[in-house]
C-alpha cells in the first residue's frame, strides 16, 4: 500500500467526521497561530530595537561605572557613584579622537503644566546632547553650555510630552514645574516617533544634567557620559584613549579591573536585542505550550477514534490490511490534522500578528523560519502524538476487533 | 496427478488458555476440502465451528497439526503473512455484514483491493464488476445505510469476491436476514459455486441453509461428530 491511499483512507475518515476533526485540528490551528503571532512580535521588537540604534549614530560610546558584564548587566549606574563630572571634562580636554561629550543622569518625575499632569522620564544631558545622539531640535534652542553650568531651570520637550502638556499651544517661553520646580521650556525636540510600543522615546524632558543633579535628583556623580568620536572610524581609538584616561583619573592598579565600562552603539544594540530575542524566545515558549496542549488534543480525539472503530479495524485487517497498513492509516490522519491545522494556524498567525500590528500599533515581524518552524513542529507533534493510538489500532487482534460491539 | 485439494487440515488443534484453565476448542480435526466444493460446517454453539472458520480463513492459527492452503503451508506463518494470504486467496462474508458504514457499496468493495498493488483505476472496474456479479448494477454510489439488509449481504459477498480469492468463507450469511431474502442470497452462493466453480464454506447452525451444500460437517465439542452427504449437490 502507497502513501497516495493511505492519504486516500486517511481523508475520507476525515472527512467522514467533519466537526471532530475541525475540533482536532483547531488545538493545532490556535496552537501554531499563537506561536507565529507571539513570535513575530518578538521579533517585531527587536527590529525596532534594531533600527533605533542605528539612527543614533554609529560614532556613539557610552561610558558607565562598573564593569563591563553583559548579562549580568546592573541595570544601569544608578548603583555606582563613581563617575563625576570631572571625568566627562577630563574626556573632552585629553582625547583627541573625542568630539561632543554630555555627562548624563536620569530619574523620572511629575510634569504639571497649568491644569495638566504628566509622568516622564527625565534626562539630564550636556548641550551636546542633540549633536551626539543625531537628534535636532525642531522648534526653540537647546541650552547653552552657560545655561548648564550655572544650573538654570531650563527644559527641551519631547515631541509626547508637548502634546500631552500643551495640546497644540506654542510651549516656547512657557513654565512648567517638574517635581515643584519650575522650568522654562526652551525648545521642542524633533519627534523619532514610536517605538514599538513597549516606550515612547518621544516621551521624555531634557535639562541640564547639573540642574537635575542638583534641583531633582539630589546627587553629585553622573550615571553615565555620552561621547560622539571624530568619526565612525575612530570610535575604537576613542575608546582605547577613554579607558586608559579613566584608568588613570581613578587610580586604577595594572591588572585591576576597570570600574566602568565605554561601550559603542553596537555592543549596545547587541544586549538591547539579547533582551528582546530573550522576550521572543518567552512568547514563543508560551504560546508552544498551547500547540503542545493541541498535541494532546489530537491523541486525545485518536485514541477514542480507534476505540470507536474498532470494528472497521477488524474488517480491514479481515480482507487483508497488514499491521503496517492500520498503522499508517491511523499516523497518517493525526499527521493530516496536524499539518492541515498547521497551516491554517499559519494563516491565523500572520493574519493576527498583521491585526496587532494595526490595532495595537507595535511592530511585528512574521519571519519565514518561524512560519518553517511552526509547521515542522505541528506536523512532529501529529506524528508523536498520533504514534500511539495508531499503534494501539495495529495491535489489534483481527478475531476479537470483528467481535467487538 | 492433479492434485484438487483446496484445503488439507491434517490433526489440527486450537488451544486457548483462559487465565489458569486451557480451553480445547479443536481437538485433532482432519479434514480436506475440494477446490469447487459447497460444504457447510454446522454444529451447537461452543462446538468450535467458529474456531475452525477463523483458522480456515487465516485470521487465527493453530495450536498444533497442519493446515495446508493450495498447498501452502499456512499454519505457521506470521500475522503479516497470514493478512497477506487473507487478502489474495479468501473472502469473507458476515452475519452482520461488516461494511464501513456512511461508506458507498463500491467503496466497501474496492477495500480489499486498497491492501494490494492494484491500481485505483483498476481497482473500480473489478469492484463495479464485482457488485455487477452479485446483481447490484445501479447502486454502486448507494451508502450501506442506504441500502437494505439483503443488498448490504450482498456488497460484503461482491467484496469477498473482488480479489478472485481461492476461498469464500461464509458465517451465518442468512443470520440477520428475513427468509426470503435469505433464501436470495443463498441462490446467489449457489450460483457463483456452479456458475465461477467458487470454493465456498459455510458456517451455519441453520440446517436449511446447510442443505445448500453438498456436504456438512458436523462438529461436536472440537470434533468431526459426522459428515453428511447430501444429494442436492452439483453433478
Amino acid at each position: 500500500m502507497n502513501i497516495v491511499k493511505t492519504s486516500k483512507i486517511a481523508l475520507r475518515a476525515l472527512n467522514r467526521n467533519k466537526m471532530r476533526s475541525f475540533l482536532t485540528a483547531l488545538g493545532i490551528i490556535i496552537g501554531v497561530g499563537a506561536v507565529i503571532a507571539m513570535v513575530s512580535i518578538g521579533q517585531g521588537a527587536r527590529m525596532e530595537v534594531e533600527e533605533r540604534f542605528e539612527s543614533m549614530g554609529t560614532n556613539l560610546l557610552t561610558v558607565r561605572p562598573g564593569s563591563r558584564s553583559y548579562r549580568g548587566r546592573s541595570g544601569g549606574g544608578g548603583t555606582y557613584t563613581n563617575l563625576k563630572e570631572a571625568d566627562a571634562q577630563a574626556i573632552l580636554d585629553s582625547c583627541d579622537a573625542v568630539e561632543y561629550v554630555s555627562p548624563s543622569v536620569n530619574g523620572r518625575a511629575q510634569i504639571v503644566y497649568q491644569n495638566k499632569n504628566w509622568n516622564t522620564s527625565i534626562y539630564g544631558v550636556g548641550d551636546n546632547y542633540p549633536e551626539i545622539r543625531n537628534w535636532p531640535v525642531e522648534e526653540g534652542t537647546f541650552f547653552t553650555p552657560s545655561q548648564v553650568r550655572s544650573t538654570q531651570k531650563v527644559a527641551v520637550l519631547g515631541s509626547e510630552v508637548t502634546e500631552n502638556l500643551f495640546e497644540g499651544a506654542d510651549p516656547i517661553g512657557q513654565v512648567i514645574r517638574i517635581n515643584k520646580n519650575p522650568f522654562r521650556v526652551l525648545g521642542v525636540l524633533e519627534s523619532k516617533g514610536e517605538s514599538g510600543g513597549f516606550f515612547n522615546r518621544d516621551d521624555m524632558i531634557a535639562v541640564p544634567y547639573t540642574t537635575a543633579q542638583k534641583r531633582l535628583l539630589g546627587i553629585d556623580h553622573i550615571q553615565s557620559i555620552d561621547v560622539s568620536a571624530v568619526s565612525a572610524d575612530r570610535t575604537n581609538e576613542a575608546r582605547a584613549q577613554i579607558e586608559e584616561l579613566l584608568r588613570i583619573r581613578h587610580k586604577l592598579a595594572p591588572g585591576a579591573e576597570d570600574d566602568f565600562n565605554v561601550r559603542d552603539m553596537a555592543d549596545i544594540a547587541e544586549s538591547a536585542s539579547e533582551a528582546t530575542q530573550i522576550l521572543t524566545i518567552l512568547l514563543g515558549g508560551i504560546a508552544s505550550i498551547s500547540l503542545l496542549v493541541g498535541g494532546i488534543g489530537i491523541m486525545n480525539i485518536m485514541l477514542v477514534s480507534v476505540t470507536e472503530r474498532i470494528r472497521e479495524i477488524g474488517i480491514r485487517m479481515s480482507v487483508g490490511a497488514k499491521e503496517k497498513d492500520i498503522l499508517l492509516q491511523f499516523l497518517t490522519e493525526a499527521i493530516v490534522l496536524s499539518v492541515l491545522g498547521g497551516f491554517l494556524g499559519v494563516v491565523l498567525g500572520v493574519g493576527s500578528s498583521r491585526l496587532i500590528s494595526h490595532f495595537a500599533g507595535m511592530k511585528t515581524l512574521v519571519s519565514l523560519g518561524a512560519i518553517v518552524l511552526a509547521f515542522v513542529f505541528s506536523g512532529s507533534v501529529g506524528i508523536f502524538f498520533g504514534f500511539y493510538p495508531a499503534r494501539k489500532a495495529s495491535k489489534l487482534d483481527p478475531i476479537e476487533a470483528l467481535r467487538y460491539e | 496427478m492433479e492434485n484438487n485439494n483446496l484445503i488439507h487440515l491434517d490433526n489440527v488443534e486450537r488451544i486457548y488458555t483462559v487465565g489458569e484453565t486451557q480451553v480445547r476448542a479443536l481437538k485433532g480435526i482432519s479434514h480436506d476440502i475440494q477446490k469447487g466444493d459447497l460444504m457447510a460446517i454446522m454444529g451447537p454453539s461452543g462446538s468450535g465451528k467458529s474456531t475452525l472458520m477463523n483458522i480456515i480463513g487465516c485470521l487465527d492459527r493453530p495450536t498444533s497439526g497442519v493446515y495446508l492452503l493450495e498447498g501452502q503451508e499456512v499454519s505457521k506463518m506470521n500475522k503479516n503473512q497470514l493478512a497477506h494470504i487473507r487478502n489474495i486467496r479468501i473472502g469473507f462474508v458476515f452475519q452482520n455484514f461488516n461494511l464501513l458504514a456512511r461508506t458507498t457499496a463500491l467503496e466497501n468493495t474496492e477495500l480489499p483491493l486498497l491492501y494490494s498493488d492494484v491500481s485505483s483505476k483498476k481497482a473500480r472496474e473489478m469492484a463495479m464488476e464485482s457488485l455487477a456479479q452479485v446483481g447490484l448494477e445501479g447502486r454502486e454510489f448507494h451508502k450501506t445505510n442506504q441500502l437494505s439488509g439483503g443488498e448490504m449481504q450482498r456488497v460484503a459477498i461482491a467484496r469477498a469476491l473482488v480479489n478472485s480469492p481461492s476461498l469464500l468463507l461464509a458465517d451465518e450469511p442468512t443470520g440477520n436476514l428475513d427468509t426470503k431474502t435469505g433464501n436470495d442470497i443463498m441462490a446467489v452462493l449457489k450460483k457463483l459455486n456452479r456458475d465461477k466453480n467458487i470454493t465456498i464454506v459455510l458456517v451455519t447452525h441453520d440446517p436449511e441453509v446447510a442443505e445448500a451444500a453438498e456436504k456438512t460437517i458436523f462438529l461436536r465439542d472440537g470434533e468431526i461428530e459426522r459428515i453428511e452427504i447430501n444429494g442436492n449437490g452439483k453433478q
